[in-house]
């Protein structure tokens, strides 16, 4: 499987971390850590500009994280017209990379919160194409 | 203060929506204008670059065609992209190519033509000018980035809507008098009642930003011609130099952020490395240009700059310091929210509003008798940042 598959709408069509959307299609949303130096990477990469090694794990990002921040988008670039209102946020696990993502449109915009708990899941949207969403944990 | 390059030529076109003409004739406005307000023709200037973003209009490689249609052939001549600081960053090369001894004089021309494409793919474009593989799929735009920045802002520092809204009627009292700007009228508090839908400004963009928040697109160009002590004393009666350059990136994506509430971090980064260079601190500052792409980004800037401390830029604007007659005037042309931001355009323009400021040349939006002015000028969503310090 290639990376168009990813998100809403992709902008990039290979990439040596493509086993994301498979691990995504698994039910699991990871990240990468270095297996020399053990620095971990969310979004992953492939490459560790620490101690420039190429050799990667996969690892699964943390179940429990609070959002950092928010905002709801009443308009849409090209292309996602269809979509809003639709809220983006980052979860702060506390320690190690953070995670950018879009809120499940289950959580009502009103309810949502600076400073909530929040966790991590997958997502298939119905035209085949697999993201990871935040929801209330 | 070192005298070492100097700004001798400023121009700047008309910001307006829709410019009946093509880049290279846009550039040519801004070119003509910066020559002659240096006093120089063609055959004096060394080389040319040429600043954008790249995708508004269809020219690949436009340094060869604007060189050429503004006479600057057979010269050097590159192009230089940061997103929306490419002319502060075109005006840094410049003056490291003039302090390494390459080319006497040099001129920087930013330019863009917003307006050939929708604002809907406007904001698509931008929102590819941040991370293309893990973030745009989620149907990312710049107002909602900034709009991330200022909610965790507004919730840790007491930051309210009222107080971006005054950030927003300052920058109409400007725009107001400048005749450059794209957004000539006025802006009122009652604009931005959110329970009045006739109300301009009140309209949700990207919570908690609204349409007032945001600035305007535009079409522009902006000239600024750089030369070395020698020239410059030759051809200028007043040279405007420049004392201190800082510059600083910043990871592009959200995920490593390090602290939303705090601002942009090149903010920071820029400002210490340019007072450093010039050998002044935020005090000496008379009149300064940031980057207030959205109304949240005026409020981090003054503190990235020293004009307030961390989480307290809105004690400034509430005190009406950052007003002309204040005590650190801030983007009295309008600034981006007012003036436009025709992106590759916008790091010229502002350095031609501190050059003018500091020749004394600002018309109706004169600073009384300023001697060292600051531009700031942000690149993305806090991606890259430009500090540049002037002094007569
Ligand atoms: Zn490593």
């Amino acid at each position: 499987m290639g990376f168009e598959k990813f998100g809403r709408r992709s902008f990039t069509a290979m990439t040596k971390t493509a086993k994301f959307v498979d691990l995504l299609a698994e039910g699991k949303v990871e990240g990468s850590a270095c297996k020399k130096c053990g620095a971990k990477f969310f979004p992953p990469r492939a490459d560790c500009a620490a101690c420039f090694s190429k050799e990667m794990d996969w690892y699964d990002v943390p179940k429990k994280g609070t959002l950092e921040t928010f905002t709801t988008a009443q308009y849409a670039p090209f292309g996602f017209e269809a979509d809003p209102p639709y809220t983006m946020g980052v979860v702060n696990f506390g320690e190690g990379p953070k995670l950018f993502a879009r809120l499940a449109k289950d959580i009502k915009i009103e309810d949502i919160k600076i400073g909530m708990d929040v966790t991590v899941r997958p997502l298939k949207y119905e035209d085949g194409q697999i993201s990871f969403e935040i929801i209330k944990a | 203060m070192a005298k070492d390059v100097a700004v001798i030529g400023v121009g700047q076109t008309y910001f307006v929506r829709g410019y009946e003409g093509s880049i290279r004739e846009l550039a040519f406005e801004a070119f003509r204008e910066a020559a002659q307000d240096a006093g120089i023709t063609q055959k004096n200037i060394g080389a040319s670059i040429f600043c954008s973003a790249p995708e508004y209009d269809k020219q690949r490689s436009p340094a060869g065609v604007l060189a050429e249609y503004l006479g600057l052939i057979p010269q050097p001549t590159f192009y230089i992209e940061t997103v929306c600081s490419s002319s502060s960053s075109g005006v840094k090369v410049a003056y490291s190519m003039i302090k390494a001894g390459l080319h006497d004089v040099v001129a920087v021309v930013g330019f863009q033509k917003m307006s050939e494409i929708t604002s809907a793919e406007s904001q698509e474009r931008m929102g590819r000018g941040a991370d293309i593989q893990w973030e745009a799929p989620f149907g990312t735009m710049m107002p909602a980035y900034y709009a991330l920045y200022a909610q965790a802002y507004m919730a840790k520092n007491g930051l309210t809507l009222d107080d971006l809204m005054k950030v927003r009627v300052k920058a109409a009292t400007y725009g107001q008098i400048n005749e450059r700007a794209v957004y000539r009228k006025g802006v009122k508090p009652e604009d931005f009642d959110p329970n009045n839908p006739e109300a301009k400004m009140a309209g949700p963009v990207a919570s908690p930003l609204r349409v007032g928040d945001c600035c305007a697109n535009a079409d522009g160009a902006s000239c600024v011609i750089l030369a070395n002590a020698e020239k410059a004393k030759a051809f200028s009666k007043k040279p405007v130099w420049i004392m201190g350059i800082g510059a600083a990136s910043e990871a592009v994506n959200m995920a490593a952020r390090p602290d939303f509430a705090k601002g942009l971090s090149v903010g920071y980064g820029a400002a210490a490395e340019a007072y450093k260079m010039a050998g002044v601190t935020a005090k000496d500052i008379k009149v300064a240009e940031v980057h207030d792409c959205f109304t949240i980004a005026e409020i981090m800037a003054y503190e990235g700059l020293g004009f307030a401390k961390p989480g307290d830029g809105k004690a400034l604007i509430q005190a009406k310091e950052t007003y002309k007659e204040g005590r650190i005037p801030v983007n009295v042309d309008g600034g981006l929210l007012s003036k436009g931001h025709p992106i590759g355009a916008t790091g010229g323009s502002q350095i031609r509003t501190i050059v003018l400021q500091l020749r004394g040349e600002a018309g109706p939006m004169q600073v009384k008798d300023p001697d060292i002015g600051l531009v700031h000028n942000v690149g993305g969503v806090g991606l890259y940042g430009n500090v540049t310090i002037f002094g007569r």
